[in-house]
């Protein structure tokens, strides 16, 4: 993306184009680079016309599931017979992610146009965008953009809000989000009913993430076509995605490649590589919540949605996390399970127990206290908590358990067997 | 919901349902319980304890049938390898926080977390002796109830009753993670007028009633059937005994009625029942003073004593005796000039707003509707001034007794109150829990209450009584009713209001009165 590196040759700027331009956050700057032109040409298109160009288009959800992102606008009742809401999750709070936070530091009108044009689409009057908490300075960026872009009368008859988290990842659940805009516990709820059917207060509601969003506008104006000609392998996966590279690299920060790009040229061209003197050891590719990839697996994977489900983890939310020969697999896999034991709303017992005892058995086994017989334990344990419950932070939590255990036994055995001096104090 | 009915296969058992049918519904109709927490009839479905998991054909992953619709077609296996593993599992994350101390837990015998333990949980914990199980102190939530957070599975029964049902949103889920509880409202306390029903919910020991507080095992109890003799709603309740005792007073369900609920008036209502100053025999008076004496002479005594009166006759009556009681004190005074009367206490209605048509009544007595429908009348005052020239005055069960006559007083109850010492004859009945009988509530609905523990000493059913009174006075045998089945059959048979209905087919949820609904005054 560039800033605050300078572009790399095999970037495709399409998103991050404006990053590191303090002008773009202005509505001025943002009309002099071609900004609201498409808001304003969408409002006068048939609500189908848009989703047909973005289901053409190949666009997918970029908050981690991956979902065609015109196929579920066109989930929402055709006859609209309630209010249609859209909300924008702009809740990223997973765990080795950070390129929601920088699209709207940069092009916060990127964002206002996308959810505009997404909201017509979908014939919403109108537009949450859920703001995670601990993202002051977006806040402040974003709130300042939709006054202008209020001000200036660009969004009709679209009404946009922000509503600003207090702090819980689960609060970038789907269900969990809308809960916690309609002033509730923010649990996630059980599906179906699903959002398309009834979702915030009960209406019909599309939630879309930050940089899903953001792609809209461009995808009009250039078209669909080539939008789906950004692909390097796979032709289900289109466009381009932002990469939030954090960890052993040398130049950690966001990286907007083309879909398929590979995770290794990512890794050590991109971003230098890992420390000098030091060996790529593992790789988290999408977030917190995927399986862990092993030194081989990382080198050889493309990154889109197929290619690194090819190699046994999901592309997420584009958050990479690098690991180099020195780090302690077995502590890394612990402070995941606290994070999530951490955050587990309460609700399903998988997730509220097995999160938690998932941590005390790893922290027992860095206190040289662990037993050979609790890596099965901890993967049946995973076993319980995966398919099981109403959302996927139990199944985040076993994720990288599992993956850790298969890839990394060597390590939890030298714990276990005495081989390795205690981390912790038991 | 539609009349549309839908089949499905539930381990092996076919069934049909109407749309709209919850998969654990549906699998009662097999016969087959799934294990569950979360779920429970009365309340909104929440989906998390995540107990029901089944195996559904053609379904990916798992399913809980609690949230699942049933589908035409649709297979379901709660028995399958993958879904008895998945509810295991649950089990054993249930315990891991959970203390064992079901040797002192009150819930212990009628526990959910037990039983299903028992069922299909694991012989065994995983989980290291070596952790510490999450601690919470004891807190003090309402008159009532006690939280007891340790033993606590978090199923939100009890904040979705408060929530949904009472409308008195009072608890909630506090903290996150495996550090969850309860928690109640900073400046609120659990004392909704239908709060203890969050004790019944409970699924596990964490929310105890003060009141039965290590009170009695639940095996050591006996239950029974019985109408709540709080007001005039007549929820349907289970008296739980020991030893002759009535120690704690259920909800019984019954859609029609109360659903799955009694209000804390009513639970609370029953330590009368076990009153210790009860008449044990009949007594008459020679000489100016009263004398214990066997039923024989005890009937004969008031027989001659009404065949021998000329003029009228008084039933200051109670409306929480049996109908069966009423209709045959109405007998005794055939051919007589007679009026019959009764007083209600009044009190505060307490409705529980989510449930239509339930409230704590302002009327508090359970069978006002069954002594309207048998001719007696409301007109309490009038009747006692009558009673002052009566010839013959029979007061049923009424300790408030504030009549003067010059005739015959004939006291018939379960206590003596003083100004009845003044009877020529005073005859011991049972209380509800000591007999089996009918109230009608306010809906006219014909409800039946079965016994739950022995009278004391000869102590028998007013209708017993009444109707042995009645045959002494036709003069002849033959008339004997020897079961409340009887006496409600004699009742059901003569009298208009209650034409067609059998104590048989009354059964344990009761059937509404041929006649139109009576109108509460």
């Amino acid at each position: 993306m560039g800033y605050p590196h300078k572009p790399h040759p095999k970037e495709t700027l399409v998103l991050s184009k404006h990053f590191g331009e303090a002008d773009a956050r202005t509505y001025k700057g943002w009309v002099k680079r071609g900004g609201y032109e498409m808001l304003a040409h969408a409002l006068t298109m048939e609500p189908a016309r848009i989703i047909d160009s973005v289901k053409e288009s190949g666009l997918r959800g970029r908050g981690g599931a991956g979902f065609p992102t015109g196929l579920k606008w066109s989930f929402m009742p055709k006859e609209k017979k309630k209010p249609h809401y859209l909300c924008v999750n702009a809740d990223e709070s997973e765990p080795g992610t950070f390129k929601d936070r920088e699209i709207m530091r940069w092009t916060p009108h990127a964002l206002l146009e996308g959810a505009a044009i997404a909201a017509h689409a979908i014939q919403a009057e109108v537009v949450y965008l859920y703001i995670r908490g601990e993202f002051t300075e977006p806040w402040a960026i974003m709130e300042k953009a939709l006054a202008e872009a209020t001000a200036a009368g660009v969004f009709g008859a679209i009404k946009l809000y922000l509503h600003r988290g207090a702090g819980a990842y689960i609060c970038g659940e789907e269900t969990a989000l809308m809960n916690s805009i309609e002033g509730k516990r923010g649990n996630p709820r059980i599906k179906p009913p699903f959002p398309a059917a009834a979702g915030v207060f009960g209406m019909p509601t599309t939630i879309n993430n930050v940089e899903t969003l953001a792609a809209v506008p461009l995808i009009l104006k250039k078209g669909p076509a080539w939008y789906k000609g950004l692909s390097l392998a796979s032709p289900k996966s289109t466009g381009t995605k932002l990469f939030s590279v954090c960890g052993h690299v040398q130049r950690p920060g966001n990286y907007e490649v083309t879909m398929g790009f590979p995770l290794k040229d990512l890794l050590y061209e991109l971003c230098g590589g890992v420390p000098p003197g030091r060996t790529l050891k593992a790789c988290i590719p999408g977030g917190s919540s995927v399986p862990i990839l092993n030194r081989e697996e990382t080198e050889s994977c493309l990154l889109d949605y197929e290619g690194v489900v090819e190699k046994g983890s999901m592309l997420g939310s584009g958050g990479v996390i690098v690991f180099d020969d020195s780090t302690d697999m077995v502590y890394q896999i612990m402070r995941l399970a606290r994070f999530y034991a951490h955050e587990s709303c309460a609700q399903c017992t998988q997730c509220r127990e097995g999160t938690a005892w998932t941590t005390k058995i790893l922290e027992r086994i860095l206190s040289g206290q662990g037993k050979t017989a609790d890596l099965d334990l901890l993967l049946d344990l995973a076993e319980n908590m995966t398919g099981k419950t109403i959302c996927v932070l139990s199944d985040s939590c076993a994720a990288p358990v599992v993956s850790g255990i298969k890839k990394f036994k060597q390590e939890f055995e030298d714990y276990i067997a005495g081989r390795r001096k205690p981390l912790l104090v038991a | 919901m539609g009349d549309e009915l839908l089949n499905l296969t539930i381990d092996g058992v076919r069934v049909s349902v109407p749309k709209g049918t919850l998969v654990i519904e549906a699998a009662k109709q097999a016969g087959v319980l799934v294990p569950h927490y979360c779920y429970h009839p009365g309340l909104p479905v929440a989906g998390l304890c995540r107990m029901c998991l089944v195996e559904i054909e053609k379904a990916p992953k798992l399913q809980i049938a609690c949230a699942t619709q049933a589908a035409e077609g649709m297979v379901v296996r709660t028995q399958s390898p993958q879904a008895k593993s998945g509810r295991m599992g649950v089990l054993e994350l249930l315990l891991i926080n959970h203390p064992l101390d079901c040797p002192i837990c009150d819930q212990a015998g009628e526990c959910e977390l037990q039983d299903f333990t028992f069922q299909e949980g694991r012989p065994a914990t995983r989980y290291s002796p070596h952790y510490a199980k999450r601690f919470n102190p004891v807190e003090d939530f309402g008159p009532d109830v006690l939280y007891v957070p340790n033993r606590c599975i978090l199923c939100t029964r009890c904040v979705r009753f408060m929530e949904d049902v009472a409308k008195e949103p009072v608890l909630n889920v506090s903290e996150r993670g495996d550090r969850a509880y309860i928690g109640i409202h900073s400046e609120g306390r659990l004392d909704h007028p239908w709060a203890g029903n969050v004790v019944d919910l409970c699924p596990v020991g964490s929310l105890l009633s003060k009141d039965f507080l290590h009170k009695a095992r639940a095996w050591e109890l006996d239950k029974t059937a019985s109408i709540c003799t709080g007001c005039s709603q007549g929820c349907n309740v289970t008296l739980d005994t020991r030893e002759n005792v009535i120690v704690r007073v259920r909800p019984r369900s019954n859609l029609e009625v109360n659903r799955f609920f009694i209000c804390d008036h009513g639970r609370m209502n029953y330590r009368w029942m076990n009153r210790g100053d009860r008449i044990e025999a009949p007594l008459v008076r020679r000489g100016g003073e009263l004398h214990a004496t066997d039923w024989d002479e005890a009937l004969d005594f008031v027989a001659s004593r009404m065949r021998g009166a000329g003029g009228r006759a008084v039933a200051l009556v109670s409306p929480r005796v049996s109908t069966e009681a009423l209709f045959f004190a109405r007998e005794l005074f055939r051919g007589l000039e007679w009026s019959g009367a009764f007083q209600v206490v009044m009190g505060e209605e307490a409705p529980l707003a989510g449930v239509p048509n339930l409230a704590l009544r302002a009327e508090r007595a359970p069978n006002a509707s069954g002594a309207e429908l048998l001719g007696y009348s409301r007109e309490y005052a009038a009747a006692v001034a009558t009673a002052e020239t009566a010839a013959v005055v029979l007061v049923l069960d009424e300790p408030d007794i504030a009549v003067r006559t010059a005739g015959a007083l004939i006291y018939v109850g379960t206590v003596l109150p003083e100004r009845a010492r003044d009877a020529q004859a005073v005859l011991p009945i049972a209380n509800v829990a000591e007999e089996e009988g009918t109230y009608v509530n306010r809906d006219g609905r014909v409800q039946r209450y079965f016994q739950a523990k022995s009278a004391p000493g000869m102590a028998r059913p007013a209708w017993w009584v009444f109707s042995e009174l009645v045959t002494a006075l036709s003069g002849g045998p033959g008339g004997h009713v020897g079961t409340a089945a009887e006496a409600f059959d004699r009742l059901a048979a003569s009298v208009e209001a209650f034409r067609g209905l059998s104590y048989a087919q009354l059964g344990f949820g009761g059937a509404p009165t041929p006649v139109a609904t009576v109108v509460p005054a």
